[in-house]
């Protein structure tokens, strides 16, 4: 009974299931633990009044043998999706009091099959940022900080991930933009999926970037990610973006694909890379080696023109996303007799700086005289990405890069530095400017100790695919006997 | 215009906004009622809350495709969205959707009559889809202004002429034409007081045979008489500062209905940098040659060939028809009435219409879709004059007791005892009633007081309760008098 801490959803469901353990048992051990580790600042808010109440509905339902897909099971929440009725913020001074009349379609498919929200959990600002150091509520402590030093969990979806990996929440939900799932889950030593582009609704996930955000599951095991991702997913005819496909049973179906053709591409393997990060991809291609897979070299000639691309893009879209946030209809406001002073003074003091940055530079990239040096020609360089990771899949089923290029870093080492801090994304980018799914699964420590993941793309909705390399990486480097 | 202004003319484009008729918003499922109480018909997408995204509304693009093809006007098979930003109260998103360098539909024309006889065409450049604002209302407290949603997110089309037109005359009959047909295949009600229809007026001066001068965009011309005075207004305004030795001035100028001219509203350097780029959240919208094909074929008769017909196929006069093209159902109703019995004249039908009907239907503030007579129940009213078995006049009377009380016109003529005494024995019986009790007067008719005829018809008439026919009673009663 004692070891509710390290198991993960597909444990828990057997225990609830053989009624081994109760849901309420269950959400009470995540709920105590949670507020153990408040310095973490993992969470921005715990569902306190509610989550046992459900986990006693829960247990009835499984005594009634009605258990539904995910029943009594606790899920964390990064705080950019929209909950009904409970407070929702995106980590922003503007949304500090905001508590939506709505909820999210992936949140709603999660608790239509039986999930529990245990609470919401930090970000960096309106998920814009990689060390959940632009957070309103503060910065998120890594859980697996060394040296008595705070180390930050990567970000956006710090929180999430550091929740995980601190056991204080059996999985959660991630956004990722540029790698804000699948960089947080390398620092932190858990399972990131970013499912490919239209996979999972955006529908009341507070927008950064709409071309490129996607939910996805941050869990301790492949095998979890797939079982989220069975609910998390499919067509919504509320985002124009959705994909309308047949739905995919995940969890049941990606251990069956075997023998699958590993492709590494040169562009990222700079000399910059710390020879720990060289060793640890060596030993993941002698793990797909041991199991029967080809590895193969291949060719991604427009990495280089990723990371700028993707903050012109995604400032851009987000430039025009935060409009919204003007003072007047709901959020933050800065009263004044004059609007334009309204607008002025609620957004000064509404967004972080970071923010702030972005919606500059996305102002700018789309501004009469800059749009085509700008916007235009990062969406021609997003078409070559896209044709680039085309032609890659011709010979190929995924590719395996590292998800950073380093362990997680102190806090404060970076913040002042933006273009060290968008660095952090230089290998998660471009999978996301050209929406293809991808992982990030650990698979050892650095000299420092900490935490490294690596990462598998693969084609446009071959999610299974890409859990199956997945998975590989996790049989083979047992990373869970080395923390 | 002016004599003084001989050797100048203005050249004119105008971009009329036209409310599509659909019962949802063009990205919402809010309700499009005009006129409904503040704020209440406003979903979470038109209030732009967080996570909030777009689903574009088939009605509307449907309307767009048939108000193309009814302007001879090309339908781009594949259109993009794109965001206007700039920031407006009454602006929930920070950006309207709208289409910028891909609209619906490209170029087409429309012809126009003119007072001189002469017909002329008037090219169309464009045809987009984009979103209505809300409004902001500031006259309802000294210090504050309040914003009604209602009206944000509701689907218009911006129709662009090409600057083919050279006078105050031409805009007016291009506006009323571009009316006549939206009215006429229903995509847009055409009510300018009510806002939906809206132009502004690009107008410019030039020499003949001299190239286009600096032109002025002036907004805010809401009705066909103010289309006409503010041209007229700025035309001499303009023609006056270049004969004066200056240069006028790029800007956007506000007609002040009232004073009946133009005044400055912001200069080329003030104006707005919209920051256009593609909708992220609205794939392009792509249109089957067959959606087209189904719409075309379903269209109507256009009003120009409608009149026509009605001209040339029923006699009816150019007034008449010209009546009846202002809307399509004033023609289906008219020709339901002819072609359910084609022995019935088309000029007592379209009297019968645009005289009784009509005015019937104005007071009672009703649409002829809604009238409480139908056309088959006019057209039996209309038989039973033919037969005889009613007159004229008792008609009307029971028209109006077909309108408020909505019986069939056999129904209140044998209920009130209404049929025409059409024996001429009987009739002749009651004249020799009413003669012999005025002997007097008939001494004083054979003696040369012919004015007495009115008064001896009054009182058959009378007697009869106005159900004698008219013309026997002419008859038989001449030849009385004349003994």
């Amino acid at each position: 009974m004692n070891d509710l801490k390290d198991i993960n959803i597909e444990k828990s469901l057997e225990l609830l299931k053989t009624k081994k353990i109760s849901s309420k048992e269950l959400v009470e051990f995540y709920l105590t633990e949670a507020e153990s580790k408040k310095n973490l600042n993992a969470y921005i808010s715990l569902n306190l009044d509610n989550a046992i109440n459900l986990a006693k509905e829960s247990d009835k339902r499984i005594s009634s043998n009605k258990m539904r897909a995910l029943e009594g099971i606790p899920i964390a929440v990064k705080d950019l999706f929209c909950t009904q009725n409970f407070l929702t913020t995106a980590a922003s001074g503007m949304l500090q009091n905001f508590i939506p009349t709505y909820e999210s379609t992936v949140t709603q498919k999660l608790w239509d099959a039986g999930a529990i929200l245990i609470g919401k959990t930090n970000l960096d600002e309106f998920a814009m940022g990689s060390s959940n150091e632009t957070s309103f509520f503060g910065s998120v402590i890594n859980p697996l900080s060394i040296n008595n030093k705070k180390y930050v969990p990567g970000g956006s979806s710090g929180g999430s991930a550091a929740a995980v990996a601190a056991n204080i929440a059996l999985a959660a939900t991630g956004t990722d933009t540029g790698g804000s799932i699948r960089q947080p889950a390398s620092y932190c030593g858990i399972v990131g999926l970013k499912p490919t582009y239209g996979r999972c609704s955006r529908w009341g996930i507070i927008a950064f970037a709409s071309s490129l955000d996607q939910a996805g599951p941050m869990t301790k095991t492949v095998k979890d990610a797939a079982i989220l991702l069975d609910i998390m997913a499919g067509y919504d005819n509320k985002d124009s973006t959705s994909a309308n496909l047949d739905d995919i049973n995940f969890s049941k179906s990606f251990d069956k694909i075997k023998k699958l053709k590993v492709g590494i591409p040169k562009q990222y393997k700079s000399d910059k890379l710390s020879p720990e990060i060289v060793k640890l991809w060596e030993d993941g291609i002698d793990y797909f080696k041991k199991k029967n897979c080809t590895v193969i070299d291949i060719d991604l000639p427009h990495t280089d023109y990723a990371l700028a691309t993707y903050y012109i893009i995604s400032s851009a879209e987000a430039s025009s996303n935060l409009a919204r946030y003007d003072g007047v209809r709901y959020g933050k406001r800065q009263s004044s007799n004059d609007i334009t002073t309204l607008y002025e003074q609620t957004r000064s003091q509404g967004f972080g700086n970071e923010v702030k940055r972005r919606i500059m530079i996305g102002t700018y990239v789309l501004s009469a005289g800059y749009y085509d040096a700008y916007y235009l020609k990062a969406q021609k360089v997003r078409s070559k990405i896209i044709d680039d990771f085309n032609q890659a899949f011709e010979k190929v089923d995924v590719i395996f890069t590292p998800t950073a290029p380093s362990d997680a870093f102190e806090q404060g080492t970076k913040i002042d530095d933006p273009i060290q801090m968008y660095l952090n994304d230089v290998f998660t980018v471009p999978a996301s400017l050209a929406g293809l799914p991808a992982i990030s699964v650990p698979i050892g420590l650095s000299q420092n100790g900490l935490p490294l993941g690596f990462q598998i793309i693969g084609k446009r909705f071959d999610e299974n695919s890409v859990l199956a390399a997945g998975k590989i990486i996790e049989d083979c480097a047992n990373f869970g006997e080395k923390k | 215009m002016d004599k003084n202004d001989n050797n100048w003319e203005p050249v004119i484009g105008l971009e009329i906004h036209a409310q599509i008729i659909s019962n949802s918003k063009l990205f919402s499922g809010a309700s499009t009622n005009f006129g409904s109480e503040p704020n209440t018909q406003v979903s979470l997408v038109d209030a732009a809350m967080p996570g909030m995204l777009p689903v574009i509304n088939k009605v509307c693009v449907e309307q767009a495709i048939k108000t193309g093809l009814s302007l001879n006007a090309q339908i781009n098979k594949r259109s993009v969205f794109d965001r206007k930003n700039y920031f407006y109260p009454d602006l929930p998103q920070g950006y309207q959707i709208s289409q910028y360098t891909q609209p619906i539909v490209g170029k087409g024309s429309i012809e126009i009559d003119l007072k001189n006889g002469n017909s002329k065409k008037i090219g169309i450049t464009r045809l987009h889809l984009e979103q209505d604002a809300g409004k902001s209302i500031h006259d309802l407290d000294p210090n504050k202004t309040y914003i009604d949603l209602n009206r944000s997110g509701v689907a218009l089309m911006e129709i662009v002429s090409e600057p083919d037109i050279r006078s105050a005359e031409e805009a007016q009959e291009y506006v009323k034409k571009l009316r006549s047909i939206l009215r006429y295949i229903q995509t847009c009600d055409g009510n300018m007081e009510e806002g939906s229809l809206r132009c502004d007026v690009n107008i410019s001066v030039k020499k003949k045979n001299e190239d286009f001068g600096t032109r002025c965009e002036i907004k805010n011309v809401n009705s066909i008489k103010s289309i006409g005075q503010a041209i007229e207004h700025e035309f001499h305004r303009q023609v006056e500062i270049i004969e004066s030795g200056d240069k006028v001035q790029q800007e956007t100028r506000l007609f002040d209905e009232k004073k009946g001219e133009t005044r400055p509203m912001r200069t080329k350097e003030e104006a707005h940098d919209y920051r256009y780029f593609p909708d992220p959240d609205l794939p392009p919208l792509e249109i089957s040659t067959n959606l087209i094909g189904e719409i075309k074929k379903n269209l109507p008769e256009l009003p120009d060939v409608k009149k026509k017909k009605l001209i040339d196929g029923y006699g009816l006069s150019s007034y008449e028809s010209s009546i009846l093209i202002s809307d399509k159902n004033n023609v289906d109703f008219f020709e339901a009435v002819i072609n359910e019995n084609n022995q019935r004249k088309p000029k007592v039908v379209v009297n019968w219409i645009i005289g009784d009907l009509f005015s019937l239907l104005k007071k009672n503030n009703l649409d002829i879709k809604k009238s409480p007579v139908k056309p088959s129940d006019l057209g039996e009213l209309i038989d039973l004059i033919e037969n005889s078995t009613i007159s004229g006049k008792l008609a009307k009377t029971v028209f109006d007791e077909m309108f408020y009380n909505r019986k069939k016109p056999k129904k209140i003529i044998k209920q009130k005892g209404l049929i025409q005494i059409t024996d001429s024995g009987e009739i002749e019986n009651v004249i020799t009633k009413v003669l012999s009790q005025n002997v007097d007067k008939v001494n004083e008719y054979k003696s040369g007081k012919e004015k007495l005829y009115g008064y001896f018809i009054g009182q058959i008439m009378q007697e009869t309760k106005g159900k004698a026919n008219p013309k026997l009673v002419n008859e038989i009663l001449k030849k009385k008098l004349a003994k």
